[in-house]
């Protein structure tokens, strides 16, 4: 099933076109992985799906995004629900600079989710878990999030991420600052996380696209280039580019 | 003489410089390597040029006036004058010999101020002389060394090393020295008026020690109830308080504007225009509340049916605040836009307002730095000075309605050192007190904010 339809999305910064005409469409419950190479716009169209690029001043966007077939980009869109709906991980971790318990829980705070304490309790012990933190932390919920290492606070991000529930979640990046080790069991988590969410995830390697995605695009120059299963992408890419790149001859 | 000198020392360092810097070409032409940069050789030849010359300048002012004296002096020995008549007779001579003198002339006293002009003019041409062959000595020495192509780089470094420790040992003694004078006043002070009058006394009127004729014994018991601090601690922290309440709201809310909400454009235009504020001198700042703040509030209140102060602690604190709202604005903006976008980023996703997100992610983490410009605005406003003159009067009321006048600290400083005074009087000394109280208040502000600071970023980093 289609849960997210991109339709002809340009982006610009300023006078710049960073995205030309993508249209791309991604289905429920599995991983999406977008690859290219550095600059090539494929993080811009991953901001794109939750409206982060309103942030920035001179991003404007173009076309439709139409999630669970209403598009994104009306005006009538309420920012606060959609990413709400539309939950994001970032290249970089980037826990608050609170407890534990007050990163998982600032989300269920703000979207009022939870009636009691006991309550949120239990939203922040599901989460924890989902996000397979729960037994490393949870002697130490009321200590900073900053404290943990690198990994683990991706992973507190990850939970932080699905606390308020969302059906997609967008990660860009996620593994890029972790070792080797944090990266396997952040991509053991995206295996398990698609059960209920859609995952959107933004790579730089192709082994953790191939590993974790059951459909690929291929971004280049603000192009969408090619997309489709994983499988056909990596085996027998139609695009010669796509070939080029995955086979490492640019990028 | 003494300019003539320096300027040919100067440029005898600068040739010095030129040589060491073509002996290292020199080498380098040898197909040797140097041991370091060519400008190296050249520096070290200019210091040792600089080293000699500004050790025997200052041993030079350090010992020739003293000299000078013994000798002239010595023809006056043994012949039963006391030593004040001799450094009169000194002094006398001294002025002679620049034409300055204007008593009587004796014999004696033109005989020394010959003898103190031939003396001058021989040391001055030695001093030419010791310089000059110190300088050529030392540069030879170490040209001589540096053709053997030794180490230059470390004794450079070292040298600078040297120069940058003496400039903060002289900014350090310095402030030791000044927290001495004040230590030592203050205890002289301390000794008339009990400590315990001071702190706890409620009534200050130091005018009273003014009317004092100074022929008189000292009476300490003349000065009870004249040095009670009590009443000008209390104006001081009311002031400021009153200031703070203006400034913290207003700047914190610009800072937060400035930071999060403005645009480019706005914050481009909208950030040194109220920086501007904090380049107005406080004498005008002083002269607005004064003519203009205080009539009006006078006015205001006596249309309520209150009684108001022309020159009330309202007006001064409120200037004042106005006076600080751009070093909170301006430091809490740049704290705010210090915290990383990657945590507003991950806020927003988050679904979080603008808000929201200032109100629980931001604030908390640029809290310390907030904390610190708002402390540093409290040390201001309780060492502001000209505004309390101007503008809220300086009798000394123990009063917590802001409408009355009453008076600071700084303040009475003002009042007590304006015009003559003696050293030795209680009431001069009193101002030393007052400084002294002064700097431990600020001191502990400045340790508890250099706390909290680090007690929330223990917390959050």
């Amino acid at each position: 099933m289609i849960k997210i339809r991109a339709k002809d999305v340009d982006v610009f910064y300023g006078k710049k076109q960073a995205l030309f005409n993508i249209s791309l469409d991604i289905e429920e419950n599995q991983v999406t992985a977008l690859i290219g190479p550095s600059g090539c716009g494929k993080s811009t169209f991953l901001r794109c799906l939750n409206r982060m690029n309103d942030v920035i001043d001179i991003c404007s966007v173009k076309g439709e995004i139409l999630i669970n077939d209403f598009n994104i980009n009306d005006k009538s869109c309420d920012v606060v629900r959609l990413r709400e709906k539309i939950g994001m991980v970032f290249q970089k971790p980037n826990p608050f600079p609170k407890t534990l318990y007050e990163n998982v829980s600032y989300g269920p705070t703000i979207h009022g989710m939870a009636q009691s304490k006991q309550e949120m309790d239990e939203i922040v012990e599901t989460s924890l878990k989902k996000a397979a933190l729960w037994e490393e932390v949870k002697d130490r919920l009321h200590e900073p999030g900053t404290g943990l290492s690198g990994g683990q606070q991706q992973r507190l991000c990850i939970a932080r991420a699905i606390s308020v529930r969302p059906e997609v979640i967008l990660m860009d990046e996620p593994c890029s600052a972790l070792d080797p080790i944090a990266t396997a069991q952040i991509e053991e988590l995206i295996d398990e996380l698609k059960k209920e969410h859609t995952i959107i995830i933004v790579t730089h390697s192709m082994a953790q696209a191939a590993r974790v995605s059951q459909n690929t695009g291929f971004f280049h120059l603000g192009q969408l280039i090619e997309h489709g299963s994983t499988d056909k992408i990596f085996k027998n890419p139609d695009n010669k580019k796509t070939q080029d790149y995955i086979t490492g001859r640019f990028g | 003489m003494n300019l003539i000198l320096f300027t040919f020392i100067v440029l005898l360092g600068f040739t010095s410089y030129y040589f060491g810097r073509r002996k290292a070409y020199t080498i380098q032409s040898t197909k040797k390597r140097l041991t370091a940069l060519p400008q190296f050789y050249g520096y070290y030849l200019a210091i040792w040029c600089a080293i000699p010359a500004f050790i025997i300048f200052s041993l030079w002012a350090i010992f020739e006036p003293t000299i000078v004296k013994l000798l002239i002096l010595s023809d006056y020995s043994n012949q039963g004058y006391l030593d004040d008549e001799l450094n009169l007779l000194y002094e006398k001579s001294k002025a002679l010999s620049r034409g300055q003198f204007t008593g009587e002339i004796t014999p004696f006293i033109e005989a020394s101020a010959e003898k103190y002009l031939s003396l001058r003019s021989i040391a001055q041409s030695s001093k030419v002389v010791i310089v000059l062959s110190a300088i050529i000595a030392s540069v030879a020495y170490a040209y001589k060394r540096i053709s053997s192509n030794s180490r230059t780089r470390e004794p450079v470094e070292k040298f600078l090393n040297a120069v940058l420790f003496t400039a903060s040992l002289a900014a350090i003694l310095t402030t030791v020295g000044i927290v001495f004078s004040l230590i030592f006043q203050t205890i002289d002070f301390f000794k008339v008026i009990p400590l315990f009058d001071f702190v706890f006394g409620t009534h200050w009127y130091p005018a009273k020690a003014f009317v004092r004729d100074s022929s008189e014994a000292l009476d300490p018991t003349m000065y009870s109830d004249t040095f009670g601090a009590v009443p000008i601690f209390a104006g001081t922290f009311f002031i400021a308080f009153i200031a703070m309440c203006v400034a913290i709201p207003i700047g914190l809310m610009s800072g937060i504007y400035l930071a999060e909400y403005a645009s480019t454009k706005v914050r481009q235009y909208a950030k040194p225009l109220i920086e501007i504020l904090a380049g107005i001198p406080t004498v005008v700042y002083g002269f607005f509340a004064a003519l203009t703040v205080g009539p009006f509030l006078k006015e205001l209140g006596t249309s309520m049916g209150l009684e108001v102060s022309a020159e009330s602690a309202l007006a001064a604190g409120g200037v004042m605040g106005i006076m600080i709202i751009p070093f909170i604005s301006s430091l809490s903006d740049d704290v705010i836009t210090s915290v990383p976008q990657s945590l507003r980023d991950g806020s927003y996703a988050m679904g979080a307002t603008k808000s929201e997100t200032i109100k629980r992610v931001i604030f908390p983490a640029a809290l310390p730095g907030i904390v610190g410009s708002i402390l540093l605005g409290v040390s201001r406003a309780i060492g502001e000075t000209m505004i309390v003159v101007m503008a809220s009067g300086l009798a000394a009321n123990l009063t917590l309605n802001p409408l009355e006048s009453t008076s600071t600290i700084t303040a009475q400083i003002v009042v007590i050192l304006i015009g003559d005074q003696a050293f030795g009087d209680p009431k001069t000394q009193a101002a030393f007190a007052l400084g002294m109280s002064l700097f431990l208040v600020t001191l502990c502000l400045n340790i508890v904010a250099l706390r909290v600071v680090k007690k929330y970023r223990e917390k959050y980093e």
